[in-house]
C-alpha cells in the first residue's frame, strides 16, 4: 500500500447543460498511481482528460466516485500535488524566481528557506541567470521551464502534466522532454509519480510507463498499454514504432463498428473539416506513394499533423463514405477515388451527393427549406433541435460545419446578417 | 468587455511637451474670447420665450423626447467633429502634434464650465429666441460627448493594420474611399462603444444645461433637466421621483432601439478572425434586416452611397500614385509661423484678460480652493477604491454573480447622479449636517461605478488556467490578493479611476453647491467657486475657474495617473 499514491475509483463526471441537464464527460474511470511511474492519459479533444487531471488536483469534485491521494479522499487542492500546464499559466506580473517562490510563500515557510529551495529548483531546471526576468521576456521553452520549476519547488509527490509541450515548437518540446526525462531518470526530481496529458501518441511512447487510451463522449478508458521499452527511448527503434502502430490501431478500432454501432443520425456531432482538407486529403491518398491506402501514423508523420487533426479528418471522410478507417490505416472508397479524378464543378455534385445521402442533418435541412413556403429558415429552428441531444457548443460547432458542407455543395445557402438559411444562392 | 482609457496614455514616459503648452494657450484664448465676446453681446433679454413648465407628470413625454432630441443633435454634432478632427491628426503628421495635445486638454476642462462661458455666447447669436439657448444647451452637450469619441477614431486610426493599408493601396482606393471603406470600418466597433459611453456620460450636462442661470441670464428649455430644477426649487420630491423615472424609460428605450442594434451590425466589422464567443445581437436590427420594406426602402440610398464612394479619377494613374512628397521648408516654415502668431495672439489676449481684473490674491484664493476639491476627489476615490474593488473583485471572479451585477454597474455608470442630489441634500438640511463633508460623496456618486465594472471586467478577464495555478499551490488570502487579484485588476482599476476622477472634477461644480427649496448649501471648493462666479455673471472668474481646474486634471493626469497607467499596462498586462 506505500507505494500506491493515488487511487480513483468509479469516477464519473457531468457538467451542466444549457437546457438543464446533465453531459456527461467521464464515466466509469478506475485508475492507480504507483510511486515511480509516468502515466499517460492519451485521447482526442473531449475525452475529458484534461478535466480528469483538475479533478486530481482538487480543482474540481467529481460527480461520482472517488480520488484517492496516499490513502486520504482529494476535496480540495491537495498539498503535494502539483501541476504543469499548457498555456505555461505564469504571472506576467511576477518575475521567474517570484513565479517560482509562490507556492513556496503559500506554504508559509521563512523567507530565506524560500529563497535557497527556490533557487536550487531554478537551478535544477536550467534557468540560472533568468532569476529577474519576466515571462514576457522568455522564449515559450524557457517559460515552460518556469512552470515545471513552479510545480517541483514545493516537491509535490505527484506531479500532473497537462499537455505541457503542445504550446512548443518540434524542437523545444523534444529538449524539454529529453531534460525531464533525463532529470527523472537520475532521479533528482522530488517527485515520485507523473500523470501526463496528451494527445500526440509519440510523445506518450517516448515518456511514459503506462498509456491509458480514452474514448471520446463520454470519456472512458478504452484500453491500458504498458510501455517496457528502456529509457532512453529512440522514435526510431523498430518495438517504438511498433507500439506507436499498435495504439493507432487501438484508437482507431472503434470506428469500423460506427456505422452499426453509431449509426449517425441527425443528431450526431459533427466535426468542423473544412471541404478544402477533404478535397486535399482525398487527393494526397490518391497520389503516389499512397495510392489510395496508407498507414494513419506514417500519415500524420508526413503531414505534421496530430492525432487531434488527422482523427476528425479522417472520420469525417468516412462519414461521407470517401474512405475507410480501419487497424489504422485509411483507405479511400470507390468514391473518394472518384472524387480525386475530377474537376471544380464535378466535385462539389459529387460532394452534394454523398452530403445529402449520408448526412442526415444536411437532408433534413434541406428537406425543411424546401418544404416552407419561401424556402427559408433560421438557425435557431435547427440549433434548439440540436441542443435537445448535445451541449451548446457541440451544437454551434455542428451547425457550422453542416453550414460549411452544404455551401460548399450549393445544397442550401446561409446569411449570418440575418440568421437565415435559404434554398437559393445569391444571386 | 472592452476598456477605454479616457486620457493620452501614448507617451506616458514624458510629462509635458511644448505641444501641452501650445494646447494649454490655445484653449485659454477660445475660453477668453468666448467670454470677451458674450460680455460684449451681452444685453438683458427682453422676451426669452418662456412656456412656464410645469411639475405635471404628463409633460415628461414631451420633455424627455426634447431632452433625448438635443443629445442626439450633438451625437450627431459629435460624430462630424470625430472624422474630421480624428482624421486630421491621424492622417497629418503636423497637425498632429498639435491636435492630440489640444484633445487631452479639451478633456480635461470641466464641461460645465464651458456652460458657464457659452451660455450667453450663444444666447448673443440668436437674441431673444430659445435657439440661442438651444446651441448653448447642444454645444455643452457635444463638449461632453465628442472628446472621446475623437480620441478612440483617432486612435484607431493610427492602429489600421498595415496589410488593409497596402490592400487598399493596392486596388488604388481613392483617400475618400478608403476611408469609409477601411478606416470607418475598422474604427466602428470602439467608436460605437465610445458614443455609448458618451451618450451615458452627456445625461449629467443635459440635466445641468437645461436650467442654469449666468448673471441675468437664465435659460429654462423644456427638458427633463429643467423639470427637475424646478421640482427642486418646489421642493417636490415625488416630481424629482417621476423625472427619475422618465429618464429610466428614456435610457432603456435608446439602448434597445438605438445602441444595441449599433453594437449588433458592428460586430461585423470586427477585425479578428476568431469567432467572438458571444455574438451580440438586436431584436430591432433581427427587424430590421428581416424586413422587405426596409430592404427595398434602403437600396436606393445604398446605391447613392455606393456611387458617392466612387473613384473619382478611376484611371487616372497619376491621382493615385503619391509619392511620399516632402513638405516644402517654406510651407512648414508658413504653418509654424500661423502657429506661432495664433500662440502669441492667444497669450497675448489671455494676459490681457486676466489682468484687467484678477489680482494675484484671485490666483491665490482659487488654487487654495482647487486643493480643497483635490483633497475631496483624491479622498473619495480612495474611499470608492477600498469599497469597490474587493467587491469588485469578488464579482468578477464569480461568472453567475457578475453576469448579474455588471449590467447593473454600467447602468448606474450612465445614469445622471445629480437627478439624485435632490433626495442626499434635503437629507442634509433635515439632519443639519455639515455641508462641506457631507456634500462631497455626490461629486462620486454617478462615477464611482466606472471603477466598479472595470474592475469586475478585470477580475473576470483572469484567465482560467492562472486561477488554478492560485488554487493549485494553495494560494489564499492575503497572498492571493497581493500577488493574483490585485495585480490582475490593476490595468483595469487604472481605467475605471482615471474615469471617475475626471467625472468627479466635473461633478464638483453642481455637487459642492446644492439647494433644495430656498435652501442653499455650499462647500468651500473649486467647484463652489465656479458656480458662484457663473451665478454672479463674472466671467473673468469663471474662466480664472475653470483654467485653474483644467490645470489641476491635467497636472494630475500626467503626475499620477499616466506614469500610473504606463506601469500598469507595462507590467501587469495580461497578453
Amino acid at each position: 500500500m506505500s507505494s500506491l499514491l493515488l487511487d480513483i475509483h468509479g469516477l464519473r463526471h457531468t457538467f451542466p447543460k444549457a437546457d438543464g441537464g446533465d453531459l456527461l464527460v467521464l464515466d466509469g474511470i478506475e485508475l492507480e498511481v504507483t510511486q515511480g511511474q509516468i502515466v499517460g492519459l492519451l485521447g482526442r479533444t473531449g475525452s475529458g482528460k484534461s478535466t480528469l487531471l483538475r479533478l486530481i488536483a482538487g480543482l474540481a469534485q467529481p460527480s461520482d466516485g472517488s480520488v484517492t491521494y496516499l490513502g486520504q479522499p482529494v476535496l480540495g487542492p491537495a498539498p503535494g500535488i502539483a501541476m504543469v500546464f499548457q498555456g505555461f499559466a505564469l504571472f506576467p506580473w511576477l518575475t521567474v524566481l517570484e513565479n517560482v517562490q509562490l507556492g513556496l510563500e503559500a506554504l508559509g515557510l521563512p523567507d530565506p528557506e524560500i529563497r535557497k529551495r527556490a533557487l536550487a529548483a531554478i537551478d535544477l531546471i536550467g534557468l540560472d541567470g533568468y532569476e529577474s526576468a519576466y515571462p514576457r521576456e522568455l522564449s515559450g521553452g524557457m517559460r515552460q521551464r518556469v512552470g515545471f520549476a513552479r510545480a517541483l519547488v514545493v516537491h509535490p509527490n505527484i506531479l500532473l502534466m497537462d499537455e505541457p509541450f503542445s504550446a512548443l515548437d518540434v524542437l523545444t518540446a523534444e529538449t524539454l522532454r529529453t531534460d525531464f526525462l533525463e532529470l527523472w531518470g537520475d532521479g533528482k526530481l522530488p517527485i515520485k509519480g507523473v500523470i501526463l496529458v496528451t494527445h500526440n501518441i509519440e510523445e506518450a511512447v517516448l515518456m511514459c510507463d503506462r498509456i491509458l487510451l480514452f474514448s471520446n463522449n463520454p470519456g472512458r478508458i478504452i484500453r491500458e498499454i504498458g510501455v517496457d521499452l528502456p529509457q532512453p527511448r529512440n522514435r526510431l527503434d523498430p518495438p517504438f514504432r511498433e507500439l506507436v502502430e499498435k495504439i493507432y490501431v487501438a484508437m482507431t478500432a472503434r470506428t469500423p463498428n460506427a456505422p452499426a454501432g453509431r449509426q449517425i443520425t441527425i443528431n450526431t456531432v459533427l466535426p468542423r473539416v473544412s471541404a478544402n482538407l477533404f478535397s486535399g486529403l482525398i487527393e494526397t491518398l490518391a497520389a503516389a506513394p499512397y495510392n489510395g491506402k496508407a498507414d494513419l501514423p506514417v500519415l500524420a508523420d508526413e503531414l505534421h499533423m496530430e492525432v487531434d487533426e488527422l482523427f476528425p479528418v479522417a472520420e469525417a471522410m468516412q462519414m461521407f463514405h470517401f474512405a475507410e478507417v480501419e487497424g489504422g490505416d485509411i483507405k479511400l472508397t470507390d468514391i473518394g477515388k472518384q472524387f480525386a479524378e475530377l474537376g471544380t464543378d464535378d466535385r462539389k455534385k459529387l460532394f452534394q451527393k454523398q452530403l445529402l445521402a449520408y448526412i442526415p442533418l444536411a437532408t433534413h435541412i434541406r428537406r425543411v427549406l424546401q418544404e416552407r413556403a419561401n424556402h427559408v429558415a433560421p438557425k435557431s429552428r435547427f440549433l434548439d433541435e440540436l441542443e435537445d441531444h448535445m451541449s451548446t457548443e457541440d451544437a454551434e460547432h455542428t451547425l457550422r460545419a453542416v453550414t460549411a458542407w452544404g455551401r460548399y455543395a450549393e445544397a442550401f445557402a446561409y446569411d449570418d446578417d440575418t440568421g437565415m438559411f435559404s434554398l437559393e444562392n445569391p444571386s | 468587455m472592452r476598456v477605454f482609457v479616457p486620457i493620452s496614455v501614448g507617451g506616458w514616459d514624458r510629462l509635458f511637451s511644448r505641444w501641452d503648452i501650445l494646447a494649454v494657450l490655445l484653449i485659454l484664448g477660445l475660453l477668453v474670447f468666448l467670454g470677451e465676446a458674450s460680455r460684449h453681446l451681452f444685453e438683458p433679454l427682453a422676451e426669452l420665450q418662456r412656456t412656464p413648465p410645469s411639475l405635471d407628470p404628463a409633460n415628461l413625454p414631451e420633455y424627455a423626447a426634447r431632452t433625448t432630441l438635443r443629445m442626439l443633435v450633438a451625437m450627431a454634432l459629435s460624430l462630424l467633429f470625430t472624422f474630421t478632427y480624428a482624421t486630421l491628426a491621424a492622417k497629418n503628421k503636423q497637425a498632429e502634434r498639435i491636435l492630440v495635445p489640444l484633445l487631452d486638454i479639451l478633456q480635461s476642462v470641466p464641461i460645465l464650465g464651458f456652460i458657464s462661458v457659452t451660455v450667453v455666447f450663444f444666447m448673443a447669436l440668436a437674441p431673444g429666441r430659445v435657439l440661442g439657448a438651444e446651441f448653448a444647451a447642444i454645444f455643452a452637450i457635444f463638449t461632453s460627448q465628442a472628446w472621446n469619441m475623437a480620441f478612440s477614431f483617432y486612435q484607431s486610426l493610427r492602429t489600421v493594420p498595415t496589410e488593409l493599408i497596402e490592400a487598399s493601396r493596392n486596388f488604388r482606393l481613392s483617400p475618400w474611399m478608403s476611408f469609409w471603406r477601411v478606416d470607418v470600418p475598422f474604427a466602428m466597433p470602439q467608436l460605437i462603444w465610445n458614443m455609448m459611453m458618451s451618450m451615458s456620460g452627456s445625461w449629467f450636462f443635459v440635466v445641468a444645461s437645461e436650467a442654469i442661470s449666468v448673471g441675468n441670464t437664465t435659460v429654462t428649455l423644456p427638458g427633463v433637466g429643467s423639470y427637475i430644477a424646478l421640482a427642486i426649487e418646489q421642493q417636490n420630491l415625488r416630481a424629482v421621483g417621476w423625472a427619475i423615472g422618465a429618464m429610466l424609460v428614456v435610457i432603456l428605450v435608446y439602448d434597445q432601439i438605438l445602441f444595441r442594434p449599433l453594437v449588433a451590425w458592428a460586430d461585423r466589422f470586427r477585425y479578428e478572425q476568431e469567432p467572438g464567443a458571444v455574438v451580440p445581437r438586436s431584436w430591432v436590427l433581427d427587424i430590421l434586416r428581416r424586413s422587405r420594406i426596409v430592404d427595398r426602402t434602403m437600396r436606393p440610398f445604398a446605391a447613392l452611397w455606393r456611387r458617392l464612394l466612387l473613384p473619382r479619377h478611376p484611371d487616372n494613374v497619376e491621382a493615385v500614385r503619391r509619392a511620399p512628397r516632402t513638405r516644402p521648408g517654406w510651407i512648414t516654415f508658413q504653418l509654424g509661423l500661423i502657429v506661432f502668431a495664433l500662440t502669441a495672439f492667444a497669450l497675448w489676449q489671455t494676459l490681457r484678460f486676466f489682468t484687467e481684473s484678477i489680482t494675484l490674491a484671485d490666483l491665490g484664493t482659487v488654487l487654495l480652493l482647487g486643493l480643497a476639491t483635490l483633497l475631496r476627489v483624491v479622498v473619495l476615490i480612495a474611499l470608492a477604491t477600498v469599497v469597490w474593488v474587493p467587491i469588485g473583485v469578488w464579482v468578477g471572479t464569480r461568472p453567475h454573480a457578475a453576469v448579474v451585477v455588471q449590467p447593473i454597474a454600467q447602468f448606474l455608470a450612465a445614469f445622471p447622479a445629480n437627478v439624485l442630489f435632490p433626495i442626499v441634500v434635503s437629507g442634509i438640511v433635515a439632519w443639519q449636517l455639515d455641508p462641506n463633508i457631507w456634500l462631497s460623496p455626490l461629486m462620486i456618486l454617478g462615477t464611482q461605478w466606472y471603477i466598479l465594472f472595470n474592475v469586475i471586467a478585470g477580475a473576470a478577464a483572469i484567465p482560467n488556467e492562472l486561477r488554478a495555478v492560485g488554487a493549485n499551490l494553495r494560494v489564499r488570502g492575503w497572498l492571493w490578493w497581493r500577488r493574483i487579484a490585485l495585480p490582475a485588476v490593476l490595468p483595469y482599476y487604472v481605467t475605471g479611476a482615471i474615469t471617475a476622477s475626471g467625472g468627479s472634477w466635473n461633478a464638483s461644480i453642481v455637487a459642492e453647491v446644492a439647494s433644495w427649496g430656498d435652501q442653499h448649501l455650499q462647500a468651500d471648493g473649486l467647484g463652489a467657486y465656479i458656480a458662484r462666479q457663473t451665478d454672479a455673471g463674472d466671467f473673468h472668474r469663471i474662466v480664472l475657474g475653470i483654467a485653474v481646474m483644467s490645470l489641476y486634471v491635467v497636472v494630475i493626469n500626467r503626475l499620477f495617473w499616466r506614469p500610473l497607467y504606463g506601469y500598469a499596462e507595462r507590467k501587469f498586462r495580461l497578453d
